[in-house]
């Protein structure tokens, strides 16, 4: 039976290439365990959603993500590109998502899922109206995103929530807002990615009102983030819509980061910044949340960034700039330590790297008149007694 | 399509219904081979033991009408379920077909049939399969990867409207269906069964019927049990009621705990009464442009300022919702919920 498919996979691929839309959904729903399915080479057409649900074993693989591209550019049905759901062992390989009219690629509830050499791209560059996130593995166990790219989303581009065990390498992200997300996940490791030109390159959020709480063992390092200086174009009402622009790495409310080692350049705003949910001052009903920051680890990176101002069309940049003029520091803090937990930030060894605690609790009400209000330079309060050493890394 | 294209596509069919991979060892090619209806297949005549019924509140398909049947195995039973659900015998299978009249103003006349969807609970759970009806109206074959069809009608203000049907393929049937990775029936629960069913030997209430039928174990006295309104009917139950019951019956297949939407926290089904999880003010987590510019889900007095209003008005693939089975937007549903949010406070 296995075998007969994939003759006539095979075959059918030479032969007909009117409807592959149909066919691929056909062999999605019909593929058995172990069975590989091909993306001929070549841009296709696709109208509607393709989704491939309750399947164990599967690889879906296309020529090169420059060779086997589906364009989703005449979308009329469905949100994603391409939805997983309910599946085991599933590879994507080597083809590319363009133009969705949602989100590029979600799988949800998957595990072991793999991403190796896929595209998700919008062709029409940074633009409120492109698809949220690009790979988009949501509620999943044991993922991995590598050698792989997402251009223009107007969330994030490799964006993993509410996961679980998540190994994202070796991949690009330009042109969108968040370049790379972390969300309410945990045991992430983020490493060897190069996140440029987005608003914000590499974000480690934990927001209210979700399934999956708190995230936690979140790991960044060996990135390239620089120049993720390009202007916030999330539409408006979602929380990625308040990254500051010229952000390199931002951790909103998390538990347990370490960032380490990354090279965190030319972000014309804020380094890495480590904030509370209280700066995004939206209303908190979910008693379980925990707004505050903790157990956040920033050492042993490079940081540089030439002389020149931050974003003023954010009041935060606005701040910034009349108190630090064109030096912003590197590493700001919002100060807002969490009053139930003895560990908040920890920074060492970030070479010339310079810091600010903004002290929000205290300065809220100077935000205006930040000439006379009391931010902390001084980072010897977040040093810790013992150095941390990057932990070994599985591959 | 070209033919070629199709032909490939049959032949991976056949090799399919003849090497029984799964889904398909479960489903019959065509419609006529269940033998459900007597005489003319599109007059949906039931043979005995086919037991129409409606459901008081429906998901919106694009205005299309719908009939539906229940078939249970020989001498099996429903087991009523305390939460008012139940437990479905294996092998009941439930039978949807989606039709529409040339004028919605005569709505019995001219029908053209689009597709008839059956539900069937096998040894692997409920499987949805979807049947497309030819355009002689004589047959129905399985699509299993759904199916483009233009369709047309005169609403009841006398507009023609015109709209590519679609048709779900198998994988879609469950994006809807499921429950915590289950596949599970959404319209045959007590609340959306209690009331008159207009039957050939005249109305009655369903689950009185399906208890006078002795299809039911264990079904509790009927004056005790829910009712969830018809929508449509403003003399049903209370603005609040209705609207709650449009959003449970659209919306909360996929919006609630162990559904797919549940990523966004947002849950919809009937029973929720926490009202950030309505969406009360609530930011939303995952909606990107969907959000239209707005800041929360539903604020109080201000349905131009609910992204859920934004998000049922839209067409937008990308935008709407429901994200599935829509092409068209329920004008009424609108009106209804925008209705419920202008007076909440």
């Amino acid at each position: 039976m296995k075998r007969a498919l994939i003759l006539f996979t095979v075959i059918s691929q030479f032969l007909f290439s009117s409807d592959l839309e149909k066919e691929l959904q056909t062999q999605f729903i019909l593929a058995e365990p172990g069975d590989t399915i091909y993306i001929p080479e070549g841009t296709h057409s696709i109208k509607g959603t393709l989704s491939i649900e309750g399947k164990n074993n599967l690889v879906i693989k296309g020529f090169g993500m420059d060779r086997s591209i589906l364009s989703f550019n005449n979308q009329d049905e469905g949100a994603q590109g391409i939805s997983i759901t309910n599946s085991q062992n599933i590879i994507l390989e080597d083809f590319a998502v363009k133009d969705s009219k949602g989100d590029a690629i979600k799988a949800q509830y998957v595990d072991r899922i793999v991403f190796r050499g896929v595209t998700a791209e919008w062709t029409g560059g940074p633009d409120p109206n492109n698809g949220a996130y690009g790979l988009y593995p949501v509620q999943c166990t044991n993922v991995l995103i590598e050698f792989s790219v997402a251009i223009g989303a107007s969330d994030a581009g490799i964006y993993v929530g509410q996961s679980k065990n998540i190994v994202v390498r070796n991949s690009k992200a330009y042109h969108n807002v968040a370049g790379i997300e972390i969300e309410n996940s945990i045991n992430a490791e983020v490493y060897d990615n190069h996140a440029y030109e987005n608003t914000g390159g590499i974000l480690v959020f934990d927001l209210p009102d979700l399934v999956l709480k708190k995230g936690e063992n979140v790991h960044i390092y060996r990135n390239l983030v620089e120049k993720n200086n390009i202007a916030n174009f999330a539409p408006p009402g979602n929380i990625v819509g308040k990254v500051l622009p010229g952000t390199g790495v931002m951790v909103l409310a998390a538990h347990n980061v370490h960032i380490y080692e990354n090279v965190i350049r030319n972000n014309k705003s804020v380094g890495t910044g480590i904030v509370s949910y209280f700066i995004t001052e939206e209303a908190m009903t979910d008693s379980l949340y925990n707004p505050y920051t903790s157990d956040i680890h920033v050492y042993n990176n490079f940081y540089e960034r030439p002389a020149g101002f931050p974003t003023l069309d954010f009041e935060i940049g606005q701040l910034l700039a009349i108190k630090y003029g064109r030096n912003t520091p590197d590493i700001i803090y919002d100060g807002m330590q969490d009053p139930d937990v003895m560990s908040g930030l920890c920074i060492q060894n970030n070479g010339r790297a310079d810091f600010t605690n903004l002290d929000i609790e205290h300065n809220f009400e100077k935000w205006y008149s930040p000439f006379i209000s009391n931010f902390s330079e001084d980072a010897s309060k977040h040093s810790c007694p013992s150095p941390h050493l990057a932990t070994s890394i599985p591959d | 399509m070209n033919s070629f294209s199709r032909k490939a596509i049959s032949a991976l069919l056949l090799i399919s219904f003849l090497f029984g991979a799964n889904p398909l060892k479960y489903a019959k090619p065509k419609l006529s081979d269940y033998g459900f209806f007597i005489g003319n297949m599109a007059d949906h005549n039931p043979r005995d033991g086919v037991i129409p019924y409606d459901v008081s509140a429906q998901l919106f398909s694009d205005y299309a009408l719908k009939s539906r049947f229940i078939v249970l195995p020989k001498g099996q039973k429903l087991d009523y379920q305390t939460d008012g659900s139940f437990d479905f015998p294996m092998g009941t299978t439930l039978i949807k077909t989606f039709y529409y009249p040339a004028d919605f103003r005569i709505p019995d006349k001219d029908i053209r049939i689009m597709e008839t969807r059956l539900l069937i609970h096998t040894p692997e759970g409920w499987l949805g399969f979807p049947y497309v009806w030819n355009e002689a109206q004589t047959e129905a074959v399985l699509e299993i990867a759904g199916e483009r069809m233009d369709a047309s009608f005169i609403d009841n203000d006398g507009e023609s409207v015109n709209l590519s049907y679609s048709v779900p393929n198998f994988n879609q049937c469950k994006g809807c269906h499921v429950n915590q990775n289950r596949m599970i029936p959404i319209g045959p629960k007590v609340r959306l069964l209690n009331h008159d069913f207009d039957y050939s030997d005249g109305k009655m209430n369903q689950l009185k019927k399906w208890s006078a039928l002795d299809m039911i174990n264990g079904l509790p006295e009927i004056a005790s049990l829910p009712h969830t309104p018809n929508y449509g009917n403003p003399n049903d139950g209370s603005l609040d009621d209705r609207a709650r019951a449009w959003i449970d019956i659209n919306c909360a297949h996929c919006h609630m705990k162990g559904a797919p939407g549940e990523t966004s926290g947002l849950f919809l089904n009937i029973e929720e009464t926490d009202p950030t999880r309505l969406g009360i003010l609530k930011p939303p987590v995952a909606a990107g442009r969907g959000s239209g510019d707005r800041l929360h889900t539903i604020v109080p007095g201000k349905p131009d300022e609910s992204i859920m209003i934004y998000r049922m008005e839209s067409t937008d693939p990308g935008v709407m919702m429901p994200e599935l089975g829509r092409k068209l937007v329920h004008k009424e549903g609108v009106a209804l919920v925008r209705e419920w949010i202008k007076n909440m406070r």
